[in-house]
């Protein structure tokens, strides 16, 4: 905080030797330290301590210039204002974003646990036996290629000449194994696991190992699918990839600029299936990291998107809230344009399913699940989506792993098309969301 | 002559380094030698030093209005120790000496290394003179005579509305640009020390239309890395026309059926299939992970003998030619396949160390806070001698991939890429649009079946993700035709 304090009180007195009335600072400073081993020996270390801000500055005429800067002391401060300041010259004359109105309100009270970070000894000896367990889990597993463990601490701030000042800290853990396999007169196989918590003790380095082993095994023996419709259920991972590929449709700076498969009119529509509710929930209390307030100092909160199929809000910045008569929701990022994002998705059942499914008795069913290069095979702004997937067919209630396969379809039929959301949900490190069922989509296999 | 006598650690702290703070210049040789030389006698095999200076801006018109200006300033610095085939990487923004010590301290202790006391000498690293690749082709001058903010608006605003006129049905259409400049320098115990300035630049159009329930959306870029005034000398009207085609005829596409095709992939940016399918594969960091199928295949046949390929760093102008890397090694040619026969890898420092390919000057990052990898630049297949004719004439049903969007590749050497704009290809004629398409298959396959190429190669700007983060780099082919590949669609 003390950090924070001495960059407020610089800018201010920067601004005013520089003659501005008028200016808001986002920043962060992050701290991190990462493990890499390969066949039990350290590979790649990493740390690093940066930080940087991104400051707006409104000139006299009411327009707005942006600057971003990793040089946060008195000297940096001010070059970064001043830039800011010949950008407001040229900043946009319309929809000119102003300080949120919620910039100074109050936020709730959300816990977020600092950890002491832990030693490179011992974060090295961590993956070292995690890489070892996985080797050893079965023979045709002969390496763990893509490994990392993380921990870093993340501190961010907003301040404004208005005389907002807020600040948070979180202390992050995270691991990821993606094995890689060799097996006689077989193709090689690979699958992975993630898991985040607030720090290496709660970290859940077991279930990750067995989740990467489990699934790698699971694919060893792989058939080719037959091209065709099928009924798909897509995990938590996969439906959450995703849905959140088309999250322009919740986007509303998106929206006004035309850039989202929603129009201003599709609030209260039905876009999904009413056995589908979807909120983001920064504050989500499986959220790692949470932020409670966005880039332009606005409270994170809740925000129904979709409640039992119906489209009930959209993302908001303070400015595309003020444009769309409501309030802001804050999931703005501050930039020269202020962009808006989601946080945390929380994905739920709405109505009540007539019928409910069960992996265990389906047949001819494909579980997907990782969509794979969703930033080449979605087509954001048609709808349309063609991607490679890791999964199986269901036959019987058996698992078959599927080679290499495509799944094609448009996000509206897909939402449309949801025959069931199973109760229970799960967390899978940027949102919640139980294993979704949808009817029909277009598979391509052989 | 005297010999300058050895530093003592305990002298440190009286040191009085006085280094030009706003350029990498001959007066960092004194303080980074000595920080060398400190890794050194720490124990430490390999010490190398990355400094950086950025100043990025980015400009967006969209419909009749500037709707963002944002200039970026970044300084930081990484030290890289090596100790055995293990490294550490330690970035931070603080350019003293005192904190690039610290960083230094920080990663020596990673490596289960310390500081030696208080009266230990360091020993002297001799950094060769400082090469100065900014000192060529008037690189010092390049930043002062790109174009103003008040340019960036009035260029970008002429554009969009050049599309405006060119296109129907238009629903959003945005002109992007960005100025990327980049002072580095790199200073290593093995006496390299050298200094450069980078330019980058790209310009494009991102068209969304719209009739009722069809949609199109087409994006174009170009970029260069030696034009001050590429943005003043953009040709937006050839542009426009060509973006408000395609997006004409893919407005009213039909989705493609999926299944295995014969294709022609056009040039330019049709290279991005050798960019996933191969090129990422040929990465020493793909050898030493053990995640590609050439790695015991140098001086054997990997392709169809009709294919050639190269990456390097010198093309003039184009998105990734680079004079030095960011290891400080000169950029060079580097043979990757000759008439189907793998020839070479791509390699950095750390991939040379741990798997003896030699460094081929392709040691890239995206900025100070990471280490740098084995990373393309130029990439391309070699012309051949077919003509389009004989390409398109050669298949009955098939499908000509004229855009290609973005692609991946695995662990497993299973790579994908969409085809943002595509036809029917019949009787060896196109015959209507199509749209939805991803192209799947394994690279080692994949490189069987590239059987012709044509003799227009053509390059593209792209950028490319990876260990050391996003890049700028060339994609490029002539035309080409696979026998056979996997179409993913409805």
């Amino acid at each position: 905080m003390a950090k924070i304090e001495a960059i407020a009180s610089a800018a201010k007195d920067v601004a005013a030797k520089l003659g501005i009335q008028k200016f808001d600072i986002y920043g962060s400073a992050v701290e991190e330290t990462s493990v890499q081993v390969d066949s039990g020996e350290p590979q790649a270390m990493k740390a690093s301590q940066r930080s940087g801000v991104t400051v707006r500055v409104w000139s006299e005429k009411g327009t707005v210039g942006v600057t971003s800067t990793t040089d946060v002391d008195a000297a940096g401060l001010e070059i970064a204002l001043k830039t800011a300041s010949e950008a407001s010259e040229f900043g946009a004359t319309e929809n000119v974003p102003d300080f949120s109105p919620e910039a100074t309100a109050s936020i709730a009270a959300h816990e977020s646990p600092r950890c002491t970070p832990a030693a490179v000894d011992t974060l090295l000896k961590t993956l070292v036996t995690a890489e070892k367990e996985l080797l050893e889990a079965h023979p045709a597993i002969a390496g763990v290629p893509y490994n990392g463990l993380a921990q870093r601490d993340i501190e961010r701030f907003y301040i404004n000449s208005a005389g907002a000042v807020r600040h948070e800290a979180a202390s992050i853990a995270s691991l990821y194994l993606y094995t890689k396999t060799e097996a006689e007169g077989k193709k090689p196989r690979s699958a992975g696991a993630f898991r985040i918590a607030h720090g290496l003790d709660k970290l859940d380095v077991n279930g990750c190992v067995k989740e990467a082993a489990d699934k790698t095994i699971s694919h060893l023996n792989y058939e080719k699918v037959k091209t065709g419709k099928y009924r798909v259920v897509f995990s938590p991972e996969a439906f959450l990839s995703l849905f959140g590929a088309f999250s322009n449709l919740f986007n509303a700076q998106s929206i006004l600029d035309k850039q989202s498969l929603s129009t201003p009119d599709s609030l209260n529509q039905a876009i999904a299936s009413p056995l589908l509710s979807v909120c983001d929930d920064a504050l989500h209390p499986e959220n790692v990291g949470a932020d409670t307030f966005d880039g332009e100092g606005t409270p994170t909160r809740r925000v129904p998107l979709i409640t039992n199929g119906v489209l009930t809000s959209f993302l908001h910045s303070a400015g595309t809230a003020k444009r769309m008569g409501t309030e802001p929701t804050g999931n703005a990022d501050m930039g020269a344009k202020v962009t808006v994002s989601a946080n945390f998705f929380h994905v739920f059942a709405g109505e009540p399913a007539q019928e409910t499914y069960r992996l265990e008795t389906a047949d001819n069913v494909i579980l997907i699940d990782d969509l794979q290069a969703l930033h080449a095979g979605v087509q954001a702004l048609q709808g349309s989506f063609s991607l490679p997937f890791d999964g199986w067919l269901i036959k019987d209630g058996q698992r078959i792993s599927v080679d290499s396969a495509t799944v094609a379809g448009d996000i509206r039929e897909v939402l449309n098309s949801i025959i069931y959301v199973e109760p229970e949900g799960h967390f899978t490190g940027g949102g919640v969301c139980p294993y979704i069922w949808v009817d029909s989509l277009s598979v391509t296999g052989e | 002559m005297l010999a300058t006598p050895l530093l003592l650690t305990k002298e440190l702290p009286n040191l009085k380094y006085a280094s030009t703070s706003h350029r990498f210049d001959e007066t960092w040789a004194a303080p980074l030698s000595t920080l060398l030389g400190l890794g050194r006698a720490a124990g430490a095999d390999f010490i190398e030093f990355f400094l950086e200076r950025v100043n990025y801006i980015g400009c967006m018109a969209e419909e009749d209005a500037i709707t963002s200006i944002s200039p970026r300033l970044s300084t930081g610095a990484g030290v890289r120790v090596f100790r055995g085939k293990a490294d550490c990487y330690v970035s931070t923004n603080d350019l003293t000496f005192n904190g690039l010590k610290t960083a230094l301290e920080k990663a020596l202790g990673i490596m289960g290394l310390t500081l030696p006391g208080p009266n230990a000498f360091i020993p002297e690293i001799n950094l060769e003179l400082l090469r100065d690749y900014a000192t060529k082709r008037n690189k010092e001058q390049w930043l002062g005579e790109t174009s103003s903010m008040r340019e960036m608006g009035d260029v970008l605003l002429a554009a969009n509305g050049k599309l405006a006129q060119k296109a129907s049905h238009v629903q959003s259409r945005r002109a992007v640009y960005f100025r990327d400049w980049q002072e580095v320098m790199v200073a290593a115990s093995d006496g390299t020390f050298a200094r450069d300035i980078r330019l980058t630049q790209s310009v494009g159009y991102s068209l969304l239309c719209a009739d009722g329930a069809n949609r199109s959306s087409i994006n174009k870029r170009v970029g260069n890395t030696s034009d001050p005034g590429f943005l003043r000398n953009w040709n937006y009207e050839d542009s426009a026309e060509e973006v408000a085609e395609s997006a004409g005829k893919m407005l009213y596409a039909d989705y493609v059926e999926s299944g295995s095709y014969p294709i022609v992939m056009a040039n330019e940016f049709g290279g991005v299939i050798f960019h996933e399918a191969c090129g990422h594969l040929l990465e020493t960091t793909q050898i030493e992970r053990k995640t590609t199928p050439f790695i015991e295949k140098k001086g054997e046949k990997i392709a169809h003998e009709n294919l050639t390929a190269w990456d390097e760093g010198l093309t003039q102008d184009a998105f990734g030619t680079i004079d030095m890397d960011d290891e400080g090694m000169p950029a060079q040619r580097t043979l990757l396949i000759e008439n189907g026969v793998l020839k070479n890898f791509i390699s950095d420092r750390a991939g040379s160390l741990r798997t003896g390919h030699p460094r081929t000057g392709s040691g890239r990052r995206q900025n100070f806070t990471y280490a740098a990898a084995s990373r393309m630049r130029n990439t391309y297949i070699a012309p051949g001698n077919y003509s389009m004719d004989d390409l398109f004439s050669s298949i009955d049903k098939g499908i000509y991939c004229k855009k290609m969007g973005g692609g991946s590749v695995g662990a497993t050497g299973e790579f994908n890429f969409a085809v943002d704009e595509a036809y029917l290809i019949e009787n060896g004629q196109l015959t209507k649009p199509l749209k939805g398409a991803t192209l799947i298959g394994e690279a080692v396959d994949i490189m069987q079946k590239i059987s012709m190429c044509s003799q227009d190669l053509g390059l593209a700007a792209g950028f490319c993700g990876s260990v050391s983060g996003s890049v700028y780099c060339t994609v490029g082919q002539p035309h080409l035709k696979v026998d056979s590949i996997t179409v993913g669609g409805r």
